[in-house]
C-alpha cells in the first residue's frame, strides 16, 4: 500500500495538469469559434495570415 | 465550393441591396480605438456558414486598403476587422467594408454594438467552475471506487481525507453561484430550485467530514462534487444561450442612427452623436437618411418613409413647416430639420411609455423550471423532515435519523431537475440560431409553445416595405421613357419601376424631382411627367382605389403609359401562413396602413382577419382584447408602432430589419428575409416543451425508484452517485433528439436557405 504515497499525487497532478491546460486555452481564446476552426482546418490557402 | 458565390443565397434573400448601410460616420463613431491610429469594428454578418464563406470574406476585406486584419467568427457569424484611420495617407474607408462583403458573397453585414465582453465574463467565470468541479468530481470518483471496491480501516480514512481536502475548494468555487442565488431569494422570503441544491452540497459535505472524522464508513464527497459539477454545466448553458441571443439581437444597431449631421450658425457641419442633439439644433438630411429626432423641416422637401413609424406603405411628401418624426426616412431630397425634442423625448417616449404600461402580461409569466421548483423544493424539504422525525420518534436514535434525513436530501437534490430544462433549451436555441431565429431567453421558447394565435404587422413583416411592379400597360417605347425618368429618382416606386424595366431606355438629361408629385423631365416633344395621376393627368378624373399604388407617364398631359406597384410579400409569406393555419392557429393582421391596401394583402395570404389604421395604442388594445378572450397571441412586427404590441402580446417576433426600439421589444428576433422563420420557430419550441416535459418525468421518475430506499435508509453513497449520473445522462440525451428533429413539409422547399441544408454539405465534400 505505501505505492499510494506516490501513485496519489501524481494522479492529482496530472489532472491538475489537464485543469489547468483547460484553463489556459479557455483564457487564450481557443473556444471562440469552434465552427469555423473545424472549417479553417480544412483551407489550404498558404499565404500568411496578417 | 460554390455556396457563397454571389446570387446564390443573395437571391434567395430577394434583392438585398435595398438595405441602406450604415454611413461612415456612424462606423467611425462605433469603432473601437485600439491605440496608435488603430481601430476595431465587429460587423454582424448573418449569412456566413461555411468554411468557403469564411476566406471569401475575409480575403476581400484583406484586400481592402488599411485593414490590418480580419477575421469571422462563424459561430456568432461575427466580422472583427482591425483597420487603421490614418496615416501614411493609406487609411481604411470604413463604409467599404460593407460593400467589399457583399460583393464578394452577396451577404448583408449589420453593424454591432459594443458590451459584449460585460457578460462574456460570468460566462467564463462558469466555465471555469465547471472545469474545476469537473476535475474534483473525477478525482473524487476515483478514490470513491476504490472505497467502494473494499478499501477499509486506514486506507478508507486516508482515502476520504484527500476527498475532503479536494472537494473543499470546489465546494466554495462551484458553489457560490449556487449560494448567492439561494441566499437572495430567502432573504425576500421566497424559495428556488437552488435553496435544496445549496442545502444538499453543504449538508453533504458536512455529514461526510463528520464521518471521516468518527472513521465511519460513508462519505457522501463524490456526491458534493458532481452534483455541482452537473448542476453548473445546467447553469452555464442556461447563461451560455441566453447571453448569445441577448448579445446578437442588441447588438444589430444599423437601423437607430447613433449621430447626426448638425449644421452650426455659422455654416459649418458637425457629425455628433444623437444623445448629444438638443432641441433647436439644425440637422442636416441627405436623401436616403434617418431622421433622428423629432423635428419641423425648416428647409427643404423630400418625400418620407414613414412606414416604420406608422404602418404606412405610401411615401408621405414634406415641406417646410411640417413636424417629422424621429426613424423616419427622407427619400428623395435633402431636409434642414429643426430639432423639436432630444432623443429621449422624441416620439420614442411616447412609445416606450405605452410598452412599459403594455408589460403586464408578460411579467406574470412564470418559468417552467420555477413552477416546478416552487412544488418540488417544498415536497423535498418535507420529506427530509418527516424521515428525521419517523427515524428519531421510532428509532429512538435521532444522530441515525439525522444521517438518513440527509440521504434522502442528497437523493433528491435536482441534479437531473436542474438540467432538464437548459440542456433543452440550449439545443433548441443553436437549431433555431442555424435557421437565422435568435430567442432572447427561454421563458420565450416556454411562451412560443402555447400559442393559439399569431397577429402580423403589415408593412414591414408580412411585407418587405419594397414596392413591386404588378401591371404595366403602355407602349414599350413608353415604358422605355419612364423607366429612363425614374432612374433619376430614389423614391421606392421609381426604383420599381426602374428595376422591373429590361431592355435600353431613352437618355434622358436634366429631370427635375418635385417631391411628394413625381418627375418631370423636358425634351423637344413637350413635357414627360412621370407620378401619380393628379400630377401626371391633371384633366382626368381619379379612378378607384383597389390597394395598389397607381404611377402615371404622360406627355403634355396625355396619358402614355400607366403602372400599378405593389408592396412585395415577404418570401414564403403565403407559405409560413398555410402552415400555421394547418396547425390550428389563427392568423390576424394588424395594421397601421390605410383600408384598401390590408384588405387587398389579407385577401392575397387569406388570414382569418384584418384591422387597419390602428394606431400604436389600438395595436396593443387589439392585443389585450384578445388576451381577455382566453387567446395566447404571437405577435410578428418591426415598426416602430408595432413595439407597445409587441410586448403586449404573449410573446413577440421581429425581422432583423426591425426598428430599433421594436427589436428590444420582440422575444424573438429572425435574421433572414423569409416569413418561414415564425412555422419553424414555433414547431421547434413546440418539440421542445415536449422534451422538456418528458425530461420532467424522467428526472422524477428517477426520484420515485430511490427515495423510498433512501427512507428506508438503505441508500449508500454508491447508489447515490448511480442515480445521480444516470439520470442526469439520459435527461442529456432525451434532450439531443431535437437535433434529429426534422420539420416536415413547409421548411423542405427553402432548404437552401438553412445553413444545415444539403447546400452545406456539399460544400463540405467540395
Amino acid at each position: 500500500m505505501n505505492m499510494l504515497i506516490y501513485l496519489i499525487p501524481v494522479a492529482l497532478l496530472l489532472g491538475g495538469l489537464g485543469l489547468g491546460a483547460f484553463l489556459w486555452s479557455l483564457r487564450n481564446g481557443q473556444y471562440e469559434d469552434l465552427d469555423g476552426a473545424a472549417w479553417r482546418v480544412l483551407d489550404d490557402d498558404e499565404t500568411p495570415r496578417a | 465550393m460554390s455556396c457563397c458565390a454571389p446570387g446564390t443565397e443573395g437571391a434567395l434573400e430577394l434583392d438585398g441591396a435595398v438595405h441602406a448601410l450604415p454611413s461612415r460616420e456612424e462606423l467611425l463613431l462605433s469603432a473601437r480605438d485600439l491605440g496608435d491610429g488603430r481601430r476595431q469594428t465587429d460587423l454582424s454578418v448573418p449569412g456566413v456558414h461555411c468554411g468557403a464563406c469564411i476566406t471569401a470574406v475575409e480575403r476581400a476585406l484583406r484586400g481592402v486598403e488599411g485593414v490590418e486584419k480580419a477575421r469571422v467568427n462563424l459561430s456568432t457569424k461575427r466580422v472583427s476587422i482591425v483597420w487603421r484611420a490614418e496615416g501614411d495617407g493609406r487609411g481604411a474607408d470604413p463604409v467599404r467594408f460593407a460593400e467589399v462583403i457583399r460583393r464578394a458573397t452577396g451577404y448583408e453585414s449589420h453593424l454591432f454594438g459594443e458590451d459584449i465582453e460585460a457578460s462574456d465574463r460570468l460566462r467564463a467565470d462558469l466555465i471555469r467552475g465547471v472545469a474545476v468541479t469537473g476535475f474534483a468530481a473525477a478525482n473524487i470518483m476515483l478514490l470513491s471506487v476504490s472505497v467502494w471496491s473494499g478499501a477499509d480501516a486506514s486506507t478508507r480514512d486516508l482515502f476520504h481525507w484527500i476527498s475532503a481536502m479536494i472537494a473543499a475548494p470546489a465546494l466554495v468555487y462551484g458553489g457560490r453561484f449556487f449560494y448567492r442565488s439561494a441566499w437572495s431569494v430567502l432573504k425576500r422570503g421566497r424559495t428556488n430550485m437552488d435553496v435544496p441544491i445549496a442545502l444538499a452540497i453543504t449538508l453533504s459535505y458536512a455529514v461526510s467530514l463528520w464521518e471521516t472524522l468518527h472513521h465511519g464508513a460513508h462519505a457522501w464527497f463524490d456526491a458534493t462534487a458532481s452534483l455541482l459539477f452537473f448542476l453548473l454545466i445546467g447553469r452555464t448553458l442556461d447563461h451560455v444561450m441566453r447571453d448569445r441571443a441577448r448579445s446578437a439581437i442588441t447588438g444589430l444597431a444599423r437601423l437607430a442612427p447613433r449621430g447626426a449631421l448638425v449644421v452650426q450658425p455659422d455654416g459649418s457641419r458637425d457629425y455628433r452623436p444623437v444623445s448629444e442633439v438638443v432641441p433647436g439644433d439644425r440637422i442636416a438630411i441627405a436623401a436616403g437618411d434617418r431622421i433622428p429626432v423629432d423635428g419641423i423641416v425648416s428647409s427643404g422637401e423630400s418625400d418620407l418613409d414613414v412606414s416604420i413609424a406608422t404602418g404606412e406603405s405610401v411615401p408621405v411628401a414634406v415641406r417646410p413647416g411640417v413636424a417629422v418624426q424621429a426613424g423616419t426616412v427622407s427619400l428623395t431630397g435633402s431636409l434642414i430639420v429643426t430639432a423639436t425634442a432630444t432623443a429621449r423625448q422624441s416620439f420614442l417616449a411616447e412609445i416606450i411609455a405605452l410598452m412599459e404600461a403594455a408589460e403586464g402580461g408578460r411579467a406574470q409569466y412564470r418559468r417552467i423550471a420555477d413552477r416546478a421548483a416552487s412544488i418540488y423544493a417544498p415536497a423535498v424539504h418535507l420529506l427530509a423532515i418527516l424521515t428525521f422525525l419517523g427515524w428519531g420518534l421510532f428509532g429512538g436514535d435521532w444522530k441515525q435519523a439525522l444521517l438518513i434525513a440527509i440521504a434522502v436530501l442528497i437523493i433528491t437534490c435536482p441534479c437531473a431537475l436542474g438540467l432538464a430544462v437548459p440542456v433543452v433549451q440550449v439545443v433548441a436555441a443553436g437549431r433555431l440560431f442555424q435557421h437565422g431565429i435568435m430567442v432572447r431567453d427561454g421563458s420565450a421558447m416556454e411562451r412560443l409553445a402555447e400559442i393559439d394565435t399569431v397577429i402580423f404587422d403589415k408593412t414591414g413583416t408580412l411585407t418587405l416595405g419594397r414596392p413591386r411592379l404588378i401591371e404595366a400597360r403602355g407602349k414599350p417605347l413608353s415604358r422605355a421613357m419612364a423607366a429612363a425618368l425614374a432612374a433619376h429618382s430614389r423614391h421606392p416606386l421609381s426604383r420599381a419601376i426602374h428595376a422591373a424595366h429590361a431592355g435600353p431606355v431613352p437618355l434622358v438629361e436634366t429631370v427635375r424631382e418635385l417631391p411628394g408629385q413625381g418627375l418631370l423631365a423636358e425634351m423637344p416633344e413637350g413635357i414627360y411627367r412621370l407620378g401619380s395621376r393628379a400630377f401626371a393627368c391633371p384633366q382626368t378624373a381619379a379612378q378607384a382605389d383597389s390597394g395598389a399604388s397607381e404611377v402615371v407617364l404622360s406627355l403634355n398631359g396625355e396619358e402614355l403609359a400607366r403602372f400599378l406597384l405593389e408592396d412585395t410579400p415577404r418570401p414564403g409569406a403565403e407559405e409560413a401562413i398555410a402552415a400555421l393555419k394547418a396547425e390550428g392557429l389563427g392568423t390576424l393582421m394588424l395594421s397601421g396602413d390605410r383600408q384598401t391596401t390590408v384588405a387587398a394583402m389579407a385577401e392575397q395570404l387569406d388570414l382569418d382577419g384584418w384591422q387597419a389604421e390602428l394606431s400604436p395604442q389600438g395595436k396593443v388594445e387589439a392585443c389585450n382584447g384578445l388576451a381577455a378572450a382566453g387567446h395566447r397571441a404571437l405577435m410578428v412586427g418591426d415598426g416602430i408602432n408595432d413595439a407597445p404590441a409587441l410586448s403586449a402580446a404573449h410573446v413577440s417576433m421581429a425581422p432583423a430589419t426591425a426598428a430599433d426600439i421594436g427589436r428590444q421589444a420582440a422575444d424573438i428576433v429572425f435574421l433572414h428575409d423569409g416569413l418561414d422563420a415564425v412555422p419553424t420557430a414555433l414547431a421547434i419550441s413546440r418539440r421542445a416543451g415536449r422534451l422538456i416535459r418528458e425530461n420532467f418525468g424522467l428526472a422524477i421518475g428517477y426520484n420515485m425508484i430511490a427515495v423510498p430506499f433512501a427512507i428506508a435508509g438503505y441508500a449508500t453513497p454508491l447508489m447515490a452517485s448511480v442515480a445521480m449520473s444516470t439520470s442526469s445522462l439520459i435527461v442529456i440525451a432525451n434532450a439531443l433528439r431535437l437535433n434529429r428533429f426534422r420539420r416536415p413539409a413547409a421548411t423542405s422547399g427553402r432548404e437552401g436557405q438553412a445553413p444545415t441544408g444539403p447546400v452545406t454539405r456539399e460544400a463540405r465534400l467540395a
